[in-house]
This record gives structure tokens, sequence and C-alpha cells, in this order.
């Protein structure tokens, strides 16, 4: 633990993980719809600043732009438009009997997962080697590249599908006039 | 550091983003707790690319598709519940019970 | 930005691009980089502090156009004593191996280009000054124009593709932005919508062009292009047919060249200053510059020389074609437009005849008398707050200057001697018959460029009847519109003077055997194989053209000149099978509506509303349907199964369904948790379970 704690990274590690603790679990728990948005922004922002302590400084860049960017907005607008309750409200979540099963599953995947990692892993080291935008865009474009086209397909008919399902029907446009 | 303390980590935002999935109604919000859950696999992807030294640095283009394919998923999960919205005056997940027969 | 001051670079042009003894233009090319930037900070400061000023802003619209109008004309002159070839550079950002710079050419080509959207600018800005007066977007107006001006500029100065792309589409927005701006009509902001969409369309080939030319040859930069080209790069010459034809396609839509034409006429929905520059000197003539900067390229043998025969078809057609249709056109601006079209046409099929100078040169005698048509045309719709002539007529009492210099234009246009037009119309007439016997037989351009040429002489015929149908139609007879018309104020009519002197004058700076300015200032960038500049007169052509022209003024003078009883003419002209073709535009709007736009709007919208209709619906009544036949199925198991006394078993079956009927709440987090637990147990058994 000594060595551990000798270590600058680690602190660093340690206050954002406790961050990053307490956000995600406002982002389950707060009343307040918006207050669970930002508390995703300060989670995402908070592995931001993981990725960087490995190294990992192209996917550093995208989820601070395509997430906390792009799909935060993305979300805002859903709030929005579907009037979900902007202040506080006890009618977000379901009663506290379904409450404690949810906590009881969740909290039996966590026992699992982290006894699993603990048995498995140990204290093994790990040590960041920054990994540059070049690298990837190498391997993206090289040994990756029909997976990343299978994606861009993927996000073409996101896009087509979110448009289809958004846009109104035209029946209810005409009914409107 | 030790590959742990990321692991359990991402573990712990897992499970939380999964208790988020259960217990809220709203249907944005059940959407928020998926984009927790998928934060937190990416949270394992990178830490075992730097763990494992990957010389094609798989578990950060694995993490850059697990990114990519959250946000086609949140515009098609949001265009949904604008769609239920529209429909039903309401986002709330347990009044959509029409898939019982 | 990091490496913009420390790798500042000013480096003249690429050695072995000289051919001619060329200065480099000294302090006066160093700092031609103005000459786009200052427009654009027009733009800019005008949005800003327009309105503050005490002429709203056209102060610094046309300062800032007459500071490019002096420094054109300064360098124009000195070109003409002191060959000028100079390419300055500054590096912003390294993309790879490819530096993506800031650059500006001033050579005989950029030159010419400086100086015609300096002159013409300057002019049109001070016209515009009262024909907008009152105009409720008139501060706007000027931002915008300076913009276009200043992306036109940005263009012309570009030494490099990207930043020609850049200029490119500022000219496109700003011509969305001026086309559209009396855009609370909608057919105004239908236009701009599509002449910014055609345009774009043909974007998507410069794109393509330029990104196979440049990676091929390893640098964005111009004369590195044509230094490849020069050396006979074989990376260069495989992708040349292509990337040339591509390249070609974005200056057919800039050039408004068939078919992407229909956006030009369309463009009348703005205000008449804007046509006058976007017909004479910006926008429209960006094509046949890119021609012509790429021009080597399209010349050397193994590079995109096949491209010039679709070059010189495609401009033969344009020229054709849309000259006809001018001549039904009741509009008068419509008339000019058809007209720009045509006469655009003739440059580019001189660009594809290898006439590198006698398109050029048609280029810049064209801007002086189209512009000075154009801003004509506003002073008479000004006047007469029509822009149909059958409102107009007799005009020549009431506005006299309008009228002369009207005129004067239409004789210029009609390729009349001692005019401007003539001069430069004959130049290309000589180089297509130069063209038809010299032409590169393995392309078999030779006998294309001979139709050509009869197609060029039937369009001076053409044209020179199309104007005179306007200015008889406009001028002459009596006046039939609303109001007492009168002179528009001096502000109007005194560009078009100046205008009207330049539009006489252009032409002398280059008549064969006499002068020869243009072809040594200009033509002779590049050591050019096939230009065939004449040194004498090719008599056949003068003489056709000529009659052409004569032939076209006398049929148009006795058809349309009011005052003669030429009735029955119209008539015969009227009734002519042509007519409805032509008034339709050869039904090519229709066609790209039918075909394209209203395919993708109509069907594809019901199309959807099909499948939702009945493929989705039949799916979920299928679904339904098979639901309830199982549960008929089952029922009558059920009543079987009761019949057959087997009331034990049948008991329990239906407890069952029953308790499984329970778990389908048809609540999706009651599904989830299930999922959740399901995982929880299958990776539990891995762990504990599963060595």
């Amino acid at each position: 633990m000594g060595d551990w704690l000798s270590e600058v990274a680690n602190w660093w590690f340690a206050a954002v993980a406790l961050a990053m603790g307490y956000a995600a679990y406002r982002v389950v728990t707060s009343a307040n719809v918006v207050h669970a948005v930002l508390a995703l922004v300060a989670t995402l922002g908070g592995s931001a600043v993981l990725f960087l302590l490995l190294g990992a400084e192209f996917v550093v860049w995208t989820v601070v732009l395509v997430y906390i960017g792009a799909v935060i907005v993305l979300f805002l607008f859903g709030i929005m438009i579907t009037r979900a309750p902007l202040g506080y409200e006890a009618e977000l979540d379901h009663p506290p009997k379904t409450k404690a099963l949810a906590a009881i599953v969740a909290g039996a995947m966590f026992l699992l997962i982290g006894w699993t990692l603990v048995d498995a892993f140990g204290t093994e080291e790990v040590t960041a080697s920054v990994t540059t935008v070049g690298d990837i865009g190498l391997q993206l474009f090289g040994r990756f590249v029909l997976p990343f086209e299978v994606v861009s397909l993927v996000l073409l008919a996101a896009l087509i599908g979110g448009i289809v399902l958004a846009r109104q029907d035209p029946v209810d446009i005409e009914d409107q006039r | 550091m030790i590959l742990n303390q990321f692991l359990i980590l991402g573990a712990f935002l897992f499970s939380l983003g999964m208790y988020g999935v259960l217990v809220r109604r709203n249907a944005v919000l059940v959407l928020l707790s998926v984009e927790l859950m998928l934060a937190a696999v990416n949270i394992n992807l990178v830490a075992f690319d730097a763990y494992l030294r990957d010389a094609i640095a798989g578990g950060q283009i694995f993490a850059l598709f697990v990114i990519t394919v959250a946000a086609a998923e949140v515009g098609i999960g949001l265009a949904i519940v604008l769609l239920i919205f529209r429909n039903r005056q309401s986002a709330n997940v347990d009044e959509m019970d029409l898939m019982k027969l | 930005m990091t490496n913009f001051f420390s790798t500042l670079s000013i480096l003249a042009a690429a050695e072995g691009d000289k051919v001619v003894e060329f200065s480099d233009g000294g302090t006066l090319a160093e700092f031609a980089w103005l000459i786009p930037v200052v427009p654009l900070l027009a733009a800019f400061a005008i949005v800003f502090w327009g309105k503050k000023l005490p002429q709203k802003g056209w102060e610094l619209a046309v300062g800032a156009m007459g500071f490019v109008g002096l420094y054109g004309t300064v360098l124009f002159l000195s070109n003409f004593s002191q060959g000028i070839t100079y390419e300055g550079s500054v590096n912003i950002a390294q993309l790879g191996d490819m530096a993506v710079e800031w650059g500006w050419m001033v050579d005989g080509l950029s030159i010419m280009m400086y100086f015609v959207v300096g002159v013409v600018g300057t002019l049109v800005f001070v016209y515009a000054r009262s024909y907008m007066d009152g105009d409720i977007r008139f501060t706007w107006f000027f931002a915008s124009f300076s913009l276009f001006a200043g992306g036109m500029l940005v263009l012309v100065s570009a030494a490099n593709f990207i930043q020609l792309i850049v200029g490119w589409e500022l000219v496109g927005v700003a011509s969305y932005l001026l086309i559209g701006h009396y855009w609370e009509s909608h057919e105004n902001s239908s236009a701009a919508i599509k002449a910014f969409l055609v345009n774009k369309v043909a974007d998507v080939g410069l794109f393509i062009g330029a990104i196979m030319m440049s990676v091929s040859v390893g640098s964005f930069r111009f004369t590195d292009i044509l230094h490849a080209v020069e050396e006979h790069d074989g990376t260069l010459s495989q992708v040349a047919f292509w990337a040339g034809l591509a390249v070609f396609i974005g200056a057919m839509g800039k050039s408004a060249q068939f078919p992407f034409h229909v956006w030009l006429p369309d463009a009348m929905a703005g205000p008449t200053p804007v046509s006058a520059l976007m017909h004479a000197a910006t926008m429209v003539t960006a094509g046949v510059y890119l021609v012509g900067r790429l021009f080597p390229f399209y010349l050397t043998e193994g590079f995109a020389e096949e491209v010039r025969v679709v070059i010189i078809i495609v401009g033969a057609l344009t020229l054709f074609l849309t000259g006809l249709i001018a001549l039904v056109q009741n509009d008068i601006k419509k008339v000019l437009a058809y007209s720009t079209l045509s006469q655009l046409g003739y440059m580019m099929a001189a660009m594809g005849a290898g006439a590198y100078t006698a398109g050029l040169f048609h280029l810049f005698t064209h801007a002086f008398f189209k512009a000075l048509l154009f801003l004509g045309a506003g002073s008479v719709i000004h006047a007469v707050h029509s822009n149909n002539m059958s409102d107009m007529g007799g005009l020549r009492k009431y506005m006299p200057w309008t009228y002369r210099t009207f005129v004067v234009a239409s004789m210029a246009l009609a390729g009349l001697p001692i005019f401007a037009g003539f001069f430069s119309k004959d130049e290309i007439l000589a180089s297509l018959n130069y063209a038809s016997s010299n032409f590169s037989a393995s392309v078999g351009g030779g006998s294309v460029a001979t139709v050509v040429l009869v197609m060029a002489i039937a369009g001076a015929f053409i044209t020179a009847f199309y104007m005179t149908r306007t200015v008889a139609l406009t001028f002459f007879g009596e006046y039939k519109g609303h109001g007492e018309p009168h002179e528009s104020p001096k502000l109007m009519y005194v560009p078009l003077i100046i205008l009207g002197a330049f539009s006489v004058a252009a032409g002398w700076i280059n008549i064969p055997g006499i002068t020869s300015w243009f072809t040594d200032a200009v033509g002779a960038r590049f050591q050019i194989v096939a230009d065939h500049h004449a040194t004498s007169f090719d008599v056949p052509m003068l003489v056709l053209g000529l009659a052409a022209a004569l032939g076209g003024i006398a049929l148009g003078w006795r058809i349309w000149m009011p005052d003669r009883e030429t009735q029955s003419a119209r008539d015969t002209f009227r009734i002519n099978g042509l007519y409805p073709l032509l008034e339709n535009k050869y039904f090519i709007d229709d066609f790209y509506m039918g075909a394209i736009v209203r395919p993708l709007r109509g069907p594809v919208a019901r199309s959807v509303d099909w499948f939702n209709g009945h493929v989705l619906d039949l799916v979920v009544n299928g679904a339904g349907f098979m639901a309830a036949a199982t549960g008929k199925l089952v029922y009558g198991f059920d009543q079987r199964g009761l019949d057959g006394a087997i009331n034990a078993s049948a008991g329990g079956a239906g407890k069952m369904g029953g308790l499984l009927r329970l778990t389908q709440t048809g609540r999706i987090q009651q599904y989830v948790v299930g999922m959740f637990i399901g995982a929880i147990v299958i990776v539990a058994g891995f762990v504990f379970f599963g060595q």
C-alpha cells in the first residue's frame, strides 16, 4: 500500500475515482433530471482523465468531443422535448420494493465481478504507454478498416432510423392544417 | 498503478448503471444509465489495452467503437422515446406495457 | 498556427516554370495578398459597424473595391511593360507530407482577373449605392456583396487547390445570400437554393478532381501540379483523364455550362447589381478561370487531352442552345442571362479548342459589356418598375444615357467592328478554325472543332438577333408601361458611361497584327503549342462572323422594330415549331423536377408511407393474427382435452399457463431484471464451476 501511495498517478486516480463514484451515484439517484445529466458529464469527464492516465490520448478526445459534446446535448434535447419534469420529482423512480430488488441484483453483480477480478489479477501492475493518434489511425484504417466501415453503416442506419422514427406522420401534419 | 483499481472502478460504475436501469421510470433516465454502463465498459477496455501493451491498440479501438455505437444508440433511443411521448404524452417506461397480450 | 510566423516563407515561382523572361513584380506583387483580404475585412467591418456609418457601410464596400480596382489597374499596366510572375505563400498547417498554404498568384491570368473584378466591381458598387437606396437590408447587402467579391478574389489569387476551394465556396455562399436577398418571396428563396444546390452537385466533381491531382503529385500547389505535367509525371498522367474531367465538372457548375446552366437564369431573382457582377466578373468566370489555371494539364499529350473534346462540345452546346432560348424571353434580365450563358459557351469552346488567349480575351471584354448591359437593364427596371419588355418600349426619349450605353454594349456583344466583342469573338472563331485542322487527331478533335465552328458562327447570328430584339422592344416604339419613366440619377449613369468606354476600347489591346499586349501579358504564361494567336486577321472567319452579326441585326430589325408592319413576321417567328421548346427552356428544368426532385420528394415519402401502411402493418397484423390463431388452437386443444375427459392434466396445464402469465407483465424493467439475474447466474456458473 505504501508503494501504491508513493506514485503520483495513483493520487490522481483516487481523487478522480471518488468523484466519479459519487457522480455516478447521483446519475442513478438524483431526483432532478438535469442534475442526473450533469452528473453523467462529470462521470464521463472523470473517465477521460483515467484514459489520460493510461495514455490513450485519442480516446480521451473522442470521449470529450463525442460523449460530453454531442451525446449530452442530445440528452438535454430529449429532456426538453419529452418535457421530462425539470425540477425535483418523486415520480422518477419506482417504489422502494423494486429499488430493493434492483439493489440486490446490482450488488450481486458487483460482488461477482469484483471477486472474479481480485481472484484473477490480484495486484498486477499496469503502466501507461502513450498511444499517439497516428498509431490509432494506422490500426483503424489498416487492420480494423472493415469494422470501421461497418460502424459507419450502423451510424447511417441510426441516422435514417432516427429521422424515420422522429418525424411526424404526414397524415398528422395534414390533419393539423 | 495496478490493473484492478481500474477494473473494480469499472465494475462499480457498471453495477450502478444497472441499478439505474432497473429503478428509473423515466425513459430518458434509463438511457442515461445505459450510457453509464457503456462508459464503465470503456474503462475496462482501455485498462486492458494498457495492461496487455497491445501492439494493435485493440482495446482503444474497441472503446472508440463502443462510443460510436453508443452515439447511434442514443440517437435511436431518444427518437423512440420521442415517438412514444408523442403518442402517449408520457415517457415513463412502466406505462409502456402494450407488449402484454 | 504555431508555425505561422516561424515558417513565414515567401517563395518565388517554382523554377522551370519560367518560359518567357518574367520579373517577379517586386514589392507590388509581394503585397498582392491584400487584394482578397481587404474586401473580406470590409465585409466583416460592414456587418459589425456598417449601420453606424453615415453611408450605412457602403463607403467601406466601395472603398475596398476601389482599392482592389486601383491595385489591379497598377498591376495590369505594369504587367504590360514587364511580365510579372510571382507566387507568394504562407504555410498554415501540415497535412502529412502535404503543406496547406495560403498563397497568392500574381501572374498574367490572375492580374487580368484582379483588374476585371476590381474595376467592374467598383463601378457596380458605385451604381448599387443609388439602385439599392432605401432597401431595408441595405447594409447587409453591401456586406454580402463585399464577401462575394472577396471570395472571388480569394479564388483568383489562390496558389493551391485548398485555397481555391475556400474561395469557390465563399463565392457560392455569398451568391446564395445575394440571390435570395429578397427572400420574402418564395420564388427568390427557391432560386437561391437552386443556385446553391446545382453548384454543390458540380462541386463534388471539383473536390474529387482536386484530391486526385494533389495526392498523385503530393502537393496542393498549382505550380507543382503544372510542373509535374511538364515533367510528364507518370502518377499524375494515370489519373489525368478522370481528374481533369472531374475538375471540369466543377468548372461547369460555376460557369453554368450545359446541363448545369439551369441555376443562372433563376439567379436573376437577386438585385440587378448582383446579376451584373455575377455575370461579368465574379462567379461565372470562375470555371473558365480554373480551366485556364490548369491549362497545360488539359493541353499536354498524355494528360487530360481527351477532356478537351468534352470541353469544346459542352461549350458549343451551351453557346448554341442557350442562345436560342434568349430569343424568346420576355424578361429583359433573362435575355441577358441566357446571353451570358451563350458567351460563356464561347469561352469554354475556345478553351477546349486550345485557344487559351482567345478564351480569356473574350472573358476580359465580355466582363465590361455584360456588366454594362445588366446595369443598363437595372436602370431601365428602376425607371419602369418591371422586368418585362412588354411594359417597356420607347425609352430612348426618356433615358438618353441608358439608351446610348446600352446600344454600345449591344453592339459590342453582337460583335460589330471597333467594339470590344468584335476582336475577342473574331479571335475565338479564328482559333476554332485553326483547331479544326490542327486539333490533335488522336482524339478526333478536328472534326468536332469544325462542327463547333459552324455552331459558333450560328451563335454569332443568334446573338446579334436577340440583342436587336431587346434594344428594339426596350427603347423603340411607344412606351407601354405605367407612369412617366425618367433617367436614373447621376450615380447610376456615370458608371454606365465609364463601362461604355471600356466596352469600346477593351478590344483594342489585342488587335491581330497591330497590338498584342494582351497576348504578351496574359496569354504567354505558358509555352502553349496549340495556342494559336493570329498575327493577322483570319479573313474568311472575319467575313463570316461579321456577316452573321450583320445578318442577325438586319433580321432582328426587320422583325422586331416597331413602326413597321411586322406583325406577320413576328407571328411566323412564333408559330415556328421551336418556339414552345425554347419557351420551356428545352424542358430541362422540368426534367430535373420530374426526374430528380420529385422522385426524391414525393415517391420516396410515399413509399415510406406505403411501407408503413402495408409492410409494417402487415407484420404487426400478421403477428396479431398468428397469436389469435395460436390462441384458438390452444383453446381448441383445451376443449378437445376437456372433451376427452383428461380433466386433471388440462387443469394442470391451465394453472401453469396462469402462473406463467403473471411473468408476462409487459413491463420492460421486469424483463431486464430477469435478464440481469440470468447473466449473473451464467457468469457465476462459469467463474465457480467452469474450470
